[in-house]
């Protein structure tokens, strides 16, 4: 009897990356690696003044270079290139490209150059002259809300960006305000945690600085621009809006992308510049950010200063928690920018079941780089406040860490959960990844062999952290993009596979992952699957990826589309087979009546039959291919634990991370490699923020840490080995089940990095420490502590 | 300009360059060896690694006339007769990159590793790439990839 | 980023180099690994009109044994000087100094003269030349003189090296009793600071110490007052202890930046010098 052979199923397994092969062997293409003929190159002349109205601006030395094309001041551009747009319902400023008259931070731009070699760009930026009537530089954030040293942008009183923005218990729809419940969660506390926490501001640097080549063919009427970009599509709208095109004539391309981190979700000044200037001259212009750049004009992350009190009785139940945020978002209004911090509103409560919460945001205007979202965006701020203050009631109760956390969580049986802050948790089981997290962690031996390094005068601390974070984002409601994703899924006549996603990835992997799932869905190779993306062109409609949403929306949208051919696919196979199409199986690269693996067909003939459908079954067009999009009806909130132990040299302050362990819950995982890897990079970027990133800037608003050399990204020699650990809890949310899991790592890291640095130093009294664990910071606890 | 004569990957390559050019941008725009990458402007990030007579450096920091004369192997050398070098088969099992960007380079360096010890420690393999930056892995599965390899 | 242009020449000798040198009357650039040079290029922190390429002036670079001494040519880059099996076994304070430079790219590609003449003031070998008491061998149109390192480092990247000079190498008599410890700035890696300590024991006493002190000042210096209080005291961990207590003490001019205040520097050259010393006793 003939038996079929059955290909394991790939989902859930660990599958090589098929996108290995051309990245190993340096055959990939990023942008910077694209010619297109008669390319010109861009450069752009950037402010070295942080505040400062613009007198001046002579171009004539780099006009009068050979091979320079052109040469545009920022007055100029505004000509031909609107204000930016956001994406977000806030007030916004005015911003230009290109600065027009007044600079708002160092390394805005002021003028651009267009020049035939890459080299003369940069010569012909550097010959020309501005002069500044220089302004007074808004550095400090709390000082900003007083309108001092200078009002940023004349509409916007005291630097206010967005005044105030409550929520939380009392707070109604209306705005309206009503604080009984949050005065009697204080008046009935036995204990108050009050803490000033700042959540410092990074620099997100990918490996890969951004990059544009626009091509403008007059001829054609239309635009193609590839862009080191997370979200082609989103670029698309953009590019077109600016540029009077419609969406059609717009063909937006991510080509191989090297990191993101949340960076590469906005559209940036100098895409617009790239593309209206490539339309102006006919001609295609390229241009290719310097790190040194990178630093200055890509979005920073975080910097949100956090007033936090917690209530709570002696026993460790938390009754209240008030969160004063004040995010310092920079010169202007990014893309999302105003949106991140209401992210750290949103989850306040972390995992924890707190009657009243009160939040209230202010969001100020400095002369910094703007802010926008960075790996975590906002969840990592929320986490940080509400697992600092938990830490130091566990501290202030003397009870252990976990303690005090499982007496407060939201129990299994309460989801799906509705927060104060307006979150509808979709599934958790908080206590299950805490008790696998202090068993894998051995956490009682832990404590033992702290205390014995202790015994020896060692500095040697324990941290720990719960986290939950809203990702999978999300319902259109809460994105301005439109929430869903979208998927498009070919039988192409010789049975192979083609896929579409709008999901554009880089680094996550979605060729395999996707590929696992439609080689399972169809019973075929997944040799024989190609994930197509990152090209407007070629993928219909999609978002992009940020919000650890690729596989939770991307990855439905694909499933649903699959689906849909599938039940076509049974319809060419039945009317082939003169079966029903309710008893066949797809497997092993047939299909087949289910019980008679003999009476079947092999996928390729089934596929061949669709396209040439002699004769045409009833009710039938001929042809495989669908498409779905999928939004889902929520988030979705993976959440974990993470565990640290960290030594501090009691004669210099210097840190070093000895363990860490990190137990997440993502639901469903498609490819635990891959997961694994997202985690692995979600924590080194938290760890990083505990450890050793800072951007800092001098009172005259000069970046001090604009290169690696003063500013440090972890090394490989930075960290431990990595102890991970997972619970699946499924989100009902989507039929995968699954939850996403991007930027898990950077979320329980820092708090509990942070604890393990206050535990170490316990014996000096210290409750907090705001990061980064900046050695001298860290020395200084001990000498007050000697003294 | 100036005349170079440089062999990259086993081939003889002759071109009139400016003396600035650095070499990643020789190797990057003059030959289309765009496998080698650039990260960063001071030398720290190791995006740009090749070898240069046998031993790893930062091609950013290198203009292409000081490399005249001298062999370089690019990441395009590595394989041999369609076969995968066992470094990069090691980050292709381990799941040795995500975005891939840091890759090249981090391979150059590995290999620059294993030539002059060929069974590191972790440690020995963590120090071996810390002149390079991989802001995707948090290096962990990287560092495997180079123990798969040493294994081989 | 990308440095302004510039004429590129290749010298074959050290005669032609100097020769060279004096045509661009100043405005040459040597280069031999170019890792102190050509980043500042790049950032167009330094725009010479000409670069002198010295890497391949056969016999400058090298590791030898003569009389004695240990000689270490100009060009040696610092992977061949941490690797030398000479310099691990007789002055392994040097191959530890190399070893602790950069990265492995750049330790592959930066040579010792080009730290030497670059002279930052977080760089790793003056400290370790000062300790060495070693002779930087120079070369001029009038032909070689020699200067000891406590002369040769004079202030921010300026040293005894006039512009028409080129370092030849470094000469200096091998200790083992000597180490170097260092405080590593995060992100560059360059030394916050960074202690070469040389110590001459003969019968269980300190005849004489050398301490050599980088990334807390100007430019790499000697801390004298240790020395003094370490020479004829008998070899002990209280004496070095004392001794390191006195580190930094009545230094002018120490730095502070974001990574180190000048209070925190302070107190990091007594801990670096007390390491060094240890670990120099630790050889003894």
């Amino acid at each position: 009897m003939a038996t079929t052979p059955v290909l394991p199923k790939l989902v859930g397994q660990r599958v090589k990356r098929r996108e290995d092969p051309r990245l190993i062997q340096g055959l990939a293409t990023y942008v910077d690696d694209l010619k297109v003929a008669g390319m010109l190159h861009l450069a752009f002349k950037r402010s070295d003044v942080a505040h400062g109205r613009i007198v001046s601006i002579d171009t004539s030395a780099a006009q009068a270079m050979e091979g320079v094309e052109a040469v545009f001041t920022g007055a100029q551009l505004a000509e031909f290139i609107p204000p930016m747009p956001i994406g977000t319902p806030f007030p916004s400023p005015a911003h230009h490209a290109v600065a027009t008259d007044t600079v708002r931070y160092a390394g805005e731009p002021v003028a651009v150059v267009v020049a035939n070699d890459r080299y003369l760009a940069r010569d012909a930026a550097d010959a020309i002259v501005v002069t500044y009537d220089t302004l007074p530089a808004v550095v400090d954030t709390e000082v900003a809300m007083t309108g001092q040293p200078a009002v940023i942008h004349a509409a916007f009183p005291n630097n206010l960006a967005v005044p105030l923005v409550p929520g939380g218990t009392g707070v109604g729809a209306d705005g309206s305000v009503d604080d009984t419940a949050i005065n009697q969660a204080f008046a009935a506390a036995e204990v108050v945690i009050s803490q000033r926490m700042l959540n410092q501001r990074l620099a997100p640097t990918a490996m890969e600085g951004r990059g544009v080549l626009a091509h403008f063919e007059p001829g054609r009427g239309s635009m193609t621009i590839w862009s080191s970009t997370q979200n082609p599509h989103i670029l698309r709208t953009m590019i077109a809006a600016m540029n009077g095109l419609g969406q059609d004539q717009v063909r937006a391309i991510a080509p191989e992308v090297g990191g993101g981190f949340g960076a590469k979700i906005n559209i940036y000044g100098e895409e617009y510049v790239a593309a209206a200037v490539s339309k102006r001259l006919g001609i295609p212009i390229k241009w290719i950010e310097d790190r040194s750049e990178a630093f200055v004009a890509t979005i920073h992350g975080r910097d949100i200063l956090g007033y936090v009190d917690l209530a709570a009785k002696r026993d460790g139940t938390v009754l209240g928690l008030k969160l004063r945020l004040i995010a310092d978002i920079g010169a202007y209004n990014m893309l999302l920018t105003a949106a991140i911090p209401t992210l750290t509103m949103l989850m306040a409560n972390g995992t924890y079941k707190i009657p009243a919460i009160r939040v209230a945001l202010t969001e100020v205007f400095t002369n910094k780089t703007p802010t926008d979202a960075y790996r975590g965006a906002g969840r990592p701020e929320a986490t940080y406040f509400v697992e600092r203050a938990m830490d130091m009631l566990a501290s202030e109760l003397k009870m252990d860490p976990a303690e005090v956390r499982r007496k407060n969580f939201i129990q299994p049986h309460e989801f799906p959960y509705a927060t104060p802050m307006g979150a509808v948790y979709d599934s958790g089981d908080y206590d299950k990844a805490l008790t696998l997290g202090l068993k894998n962690a051995n956490w009682t031996a832990l404590k033992a062999e702290r205390d014995a390094a202790r015994a020896q005068g060692r500095l040697v601390g324990l941290g720990l952290a719960m986290y939950v974070e809203v990702c999978g984002l999300g319902p259109s409601s809460s994105l301005p993009t439109g929430g869903w994703e979208h998927s498009g899924v070919t039988i192409e006549r010789d049975g192979r596979i083609s896929a579409t996603t709008g999901a554009s990835p880089h680094g996550q992997g979605n060729e395999t992952t996707f590929a696992q799932m439609l080689a399972d869905q169809f019973g075929v190779p997944i040799d024989h699957v190609t994930i197509l993306h990152g090209d407007t062109s070629i993928v219909k409609q999609g978002i992009g990826t940020f919000g650890s949403r690729s596989q939770a929306v991307g990855g439905t949208a694909l499933h649903l589309a699959g689906g849909k051919v599938k039940t076509k696919m049974a319809k060419f196979a039945a009317a082939l087979l003169e079966a029903s199409e309710d008893d066949l199986v797809f497997e092993g690269g047939r299909i087949f009546v289910t019980g008679a693996p003999a009476k079947g067909k092999s996928f390729a003939e089934v596929a061949s039959y669709a396209y040439v459908p002699v004769p045409l079954p009833p009710g039938l067009e001929p042809g495989l291919s669908d498409e779905a999009f999928f939004e889902p009806a929520n988030n979705t909130y993976p959440f974990g634990c993470h565990i640290s132990m960290l030594e501090i040299d009691r004669e210099t302050g210097e840190p070093k991370l000895l363990k860490m362990v990190a137990v997440d819950d993502a639901g469903n995982l498609i490819n635990p490699l891959i997961v694994e890897g997202q985690i692995h990079g979600g924590l080194a970027q938290g760890i990083g923020q505990a450890m050793i990133e800072e951007v800092v800037y001098n009172t005259e608003g000069q970046m001090v840490t604009g290169s690696f050399m003063d500013y440090a990204i972890p090394r490989a020699t930075d960290f431990p080995r990595f102890e991970l650990g997972s619970t699946v809890t499924p989100t009902p949310v989507n039929p995968l089940g699954a939850k996403g899991v991007g930027e898990a790592g950077t979320l329980g890291s820092t708090p509990c990095i942070v604890a393990a640095a206050v535990d170490a130093l316990s014996e000096f009294g210290v409750k907090h420490i705001d990061m980064m664990l900046r050695p001298e910071k860290l020395w200084r606890i001990i000498q007050g502590g000697r003294a | 300009m100036t005349q170079v004569a440089i062999t990259v990957n086993g081939k003889l390559r002759k071109a009139t360059v400016e003396p600035r050019l650095l070499l990643v941008h020789f190797l990057r725009e003059h030959l289309n060896l765009t496998g080698t990458h650039i990260g960063c402007d001071t030398s720290q990030c190791g995006a740009c690694t090749v070898l240069v007579d046998g031993r790893s450096a930062k091609s950013c920091t290198l203009f292409a006339v000081q490399a005249d004369g001298s062999s370089i192997t690019t990441i395009e050398g590595l394989a041999r007769d369609g076969k995968l070098h066992p470094l990069q088969e090691g980050f292709w099992e381990e799941h040795g990159l995500q975005c891939g960007y840091c890759t090249p380079g981090m391979i150059m360096s590995a290999v620059n590793l294993l030539n002059d010890n060929p069974a590191p420690t972790e440690q020995q393999i963590r120090e071996g790439i810390s002149g390079n930056f991989c802001r995707c892995t948090g290096y962990q599965h990287i560092v495997n990839a180079v123990q798969h390899a040493c294994k081989r | 980023m990308i440095s302004t242009a510039f004429e590129y020449q290749r010298a074959t000798s050290v005669d032609e180099a100097i020769q060279k040198l004096q045509a661009a009357g100043g405005r040459a650039k040597l280069v031999a690994g170019g890792h102190s040079l050509v980043p500042l290029m790049k950032l167009r922190l330094s725009e010479p009109s000409v670069l002198i390429d010295i890497a391949r002036i056969a016999g400058l670079a090298g590791i030898r044994e003569a009389g004695g001494q240990i000689e270490i040519g100009a060009a040696t880059v610092h992977t061949d000087v941490a690797a030398s099996p000479l310099l691990r076994d007789q002055c392994p304070m040097i191959a530890d100094a190399a070893g602790e430079i950069g990265d492995p790219q750049v330790r592959n590609r930066g040579t010792l003269g080009g730290s030497l003449a670059h002279s930052d003031p977080s760089a790793d070998y003056p400290a370790v030349m000062l300790a060495l008491d070693a002779t930087i061998l120079l070369k001029g149109p009038n032909g070689g003189r020699t200067v000891q390192a406590g002369a040769f480092f004079q202030d921010l990247f300026t040293v005894d090296l006039a512009p028409d000079e080129i370092i030849i190498g470094v000469r200096f008599a091998p200790i083992k009793s000597a180490a170097y410890a260092k405080l590593h700035q995060r992100a560059s890696h360059y030394a916050i600071v960074g202690v070469a300590a040389a110590l001459d024991v003969k019968g269980g006493v300190i005849q004489s110490a050398r301490i050599g002190i980088t990334g807390a000042g100007s430019h790499a210096t000697r801390l004298a007052n240790v020395e003094q209080a370490l020479a004829g005291k008998p070899l002990s961990a209280d004496t070095l202890e004392a001794a390191g207590a006195l580190a930094g003490a009545g230094m002018a001019d120490v730095n502070s930046d974001i990574h180190a205040s000048e209070e925190y520097r302070r107190a990091m050259i007594q801990v670096f010098t007390r390491r060094a010393l240890k670990a120099a006793m630790a050889r003894a």
